[in-house]
């Protein structure tokens, strides 16, 4: 699928997604699939896969407050976590697990993906990219953590705790012995890098990274 | 005829005659008022579409009530609604005997929609009843759930025609040892056979049928309601639209067994227990079933929340009086606890449906496996524990959420935080309430209810 036919996929009027990577993981999911969202906060990914792709879309998310909004939207969520509620989910159950902004939250990112991938044909993971230059900068000129719009948090209280860059996610692919389907490096203002860029100009460029995955066995979709 | 549904149009209310003990008495259907010495009971019309009285040929019974009352003279008291289910509708139990005939006592608010879809059955817990909305007659107290149940309520009556029955074994009209046994003309006492959540289920299935519902938009219940609710999940997954297990699990702990045991034995070792005849000697094992509800009643609050009410606070006195009173507050509020469940209760249905509760392990019906139970299940679930429910802990709810993930049921599940303890699913817990109302809005959506 080329970028801009994902991109017209994703239908910018009707939709109700304000973050740009949910725009693209949207983009990815095909119509009339089964998707499970880890991680999937108020619901509004799920809600607008199941409204505009009419996938069957289930949730794990955390906090109380996020599934009753989920609930309250008519979504199947449950509350749990990606560390450990993964496990109770059979074999090749969904087509798509996707993971927004959220690996850098778990505490073993590498058993999270693993399980994703034997949940679903495809992993779908969004993260924030710590090999961007304006953190790469900052960490240089004031010898301090970086803290920029989307990891706004001081490092004491975040609950980011496996920070990354791109060469390192694609490196941990390797390691999990999965295949890239599909990557996009988004930049600050949200749009997308080239995609024949190398990798280490997506890793200083790209503010944030979205990969499908999917394990050897699998055709490509 | 029991169980046979007259063929009104749609859009009423059509209830068939069955065989009753009131025989051809006029016949309203209606939310009965309460008159505790009176005999019979006694309806108001009740607001049903279109309903001419004809229609409404609903039986008037009079059902003695016999738990725990001061004097037995006094006994005949109303239980709404009665279906009895005569030779030709036993009720095959899991003991392997045929019950019959049998009653099961129900009430119903709001109205049924003229499709049939909009109908919630509500399962009570161990010592509810079917007074789920409205005032219960022996107490005279209001339903046990009109925080849930109601008008405008997340279980909204204007909305949706909810059922709630009496369940099998039970006190307040369905059939329990306090019931005639036919074969002798006595109360069952302990000659009734052992029932099962299971056959509470089956039993409430075919007062289903006997209101010509097909299927229910949701069955819902806590504790041993949401053991109902599961097991009409497992027992009946194409008559059930959404179901609304809370602060509950798949079968019963052994420390939940444990307690209801110390319960149990409290009650036969009370010497006007009679070997479960006390009916027969007019007396009834008030100090036992006594016990059992306080022993029970600690199980259903938090050691958080006990502290916060009652604290080491001393009742009615500055220090202690070195006596065997009820010196602190919690002694105190145990022992209203349980001198006030004895006017309400009967100490052999408190046998009868916690043994059913004991039995309970739905796994093992479906090889040990909880997901086979719901293999394939197209409901809509919702599952809600509560953190301080030490009796239902969230492992217990989590059980059923992960065998509904691995049988590819839709469910959602939400831990209310609280302090309240088991029985949380009863209190004022707005998120609970928020809960309910969106996945039952949203279910509503899907079932094209309006």
């Amino acid at each position: 699928m080329s970028e801009t036919s994902i991109l017209k996929a994703t239908n910018f009027n009707e939709t109700t997604l304000t973050r740009v990577d949910l725009l693209v993981i949207a983009g990815m999911v095909k119509p009339d699939t089964r998707a499970l969202d880890v991680g999937c906060g108020d619901g509004s990914l799920l809600k607008y896969l199941a409204e505009s792709k009419n996938v069957d879309s289930r949730g794990v998310e955390l906090s109380q407050r996020g599934v009753n909004d989920c609930v309250e939207k008519g979504l199947s969520v449950i509350q749990g976590d990606a560390d450990t509620d993964l496990f109770y989910y059979p074999d090749k159950s969904f087509d798509y697990v996707i993971l927004s902004q959220t690996l850098q939250a778990t505490r073993h990112p590498k058993v999270v993906l693993e399980q994703m991938l034997r949940i679903g044909k495809y992993a779908i993971v969004s993260f924030p990219n710590f090999g961007h230059w304006k953190l790469r900068f900052q960490l240089m000129s004031s010898g301090r953590m970086p803290m920029t719009g989307i990891l706004s948090n001081p490092w004491y209280d975040t609950p980011n705790i496996h920070f990354c860059t791109i060469r390192d996610f694609v490196d941990l692919v390797d390691i999990i012995d999965a295949r890239i389907e599909l990557a996009r490096a988004l930049k600050a203002d949200g749009s997308p890098l080239g995609l024949r860029a190398p990798w280490r100009v997506w890793n200083f460029f790209g503010e944030q990274a979205v990969f499908m995955l999917r394990r050897p066995g699998e055709r490509g979709q | 005829m029991a169980g046979f549904h007259n063929g009104q149009s749609m859009g009423r209310q059509s209830i068939s005659r069955v065989r009753s003990a009131a025989r051809d008495a006029p016949v309203h259907f209606g939310v009965l008022t309460v008159s505790s010495a009176c005999s019979y009971i006694h309806y108001n019309t009740f607001d049903l579409p279109n309903a001419s009285e004809q229609d409404l040929r609903v039986e008037r019974l009079s059902v003695p009530v016999t738990a725990g009352l001061a004097s037995s003279e006094a006994a005949h008291l109303e239980t709404g609604h009665v279906v009895e289910f005569g030779a030709e509708r036993p009720l095959t139990l899991d003991a392997g005997v045929s019950l019959s005939p049998w009653t099961i006592a129900y009430q119903t608010y709001g109205q049924l929609n003229g499709n049939r879809t909009n109908a919630v059955l509500i399962c009570h817990a161990l010592t509810g009843d079917q007074y789920v909305a409205s005032a219960n007659p022996v107490t005279g107290r209001p339903g046990w759930w009109t925080t849930m149940v109601g008008p405008g309520r997340p279980i909204d009556t204007d909305r949706f025609f909810v059922i709630c029955s009496n369940v099998l074994g039970g006190c307040m009209g369905s059939t329990g040892p306090a019931s005639t046994n036919p074969a002798t003309g006595q109360p069952y006492a302990l000659d009734l056979p052992v029932v099962t959540i299971r056959d509470m289920v089956r039993a409430q299935a075919m007062l289903v049928d006997h209101l010509g519902i097909d299927k229910l938009f949701c069955v819902a219940g806590g504790s041993m309601g949401g053991m109902q609710v599961l097991q009409w999940a497992a027992l009946f997954p194409e008559r059930v639209f959404s179901a609304l297990p809370l602060a509950t699990g798949a079968r019963h702990s052994s420390q939940n067994i444990a307690f209801h045991e110390v319960g149990r034995q409290a009650i036969m070792a009370d010497p006007d227990w009679f070997g479960g005849r006390y009916l027969d000697h007019a007396a009834k094992p008030l100090k036992g079933l006594s016990v059992a509800r306080m022993a029970a009643h600690i199980t259903y609050m938090s050691d958080e929340a006990l502290h916060r009410k009652f604290g080491r606070k001393l009742q009615d006195r500055a220090a202690p009086a070195f006596s065997f009173d009820a010196e602190f507050q919690i002694e105190s509020y145990l022992r209203y606890q349980g001198t006030s469940f004895v006017e309400r209760f009967d100490a052999n249905s408190y046998l009868y449906v916690t043994r059913a509760m004991d039995y309970f392990d739905l796994a093992a019906d479906y090889e040990g496996s909880l997901a086979k139970a719901f293999m394939q299940s197209r409901i809509r679930f919702c599952v809600v524990s509560f953190t301080s429910d030490w009796l239902f802990p969230t492992a217990d709810s989590r059980a059923v959420v992960h065998a509904l993930n691995a049988s590819g049921a839709s469910v959602s599940f939400v831990e209310i935080e609280t302090d309240k303890g088991h029985d949380a699913f009863l209190l004022d817990v707005p998120e609970l309430f928020s809960t309910t109302r969106g996945f039952l809005d949203a279910a509503a959506r899907a079932r094209g209810i309006v």
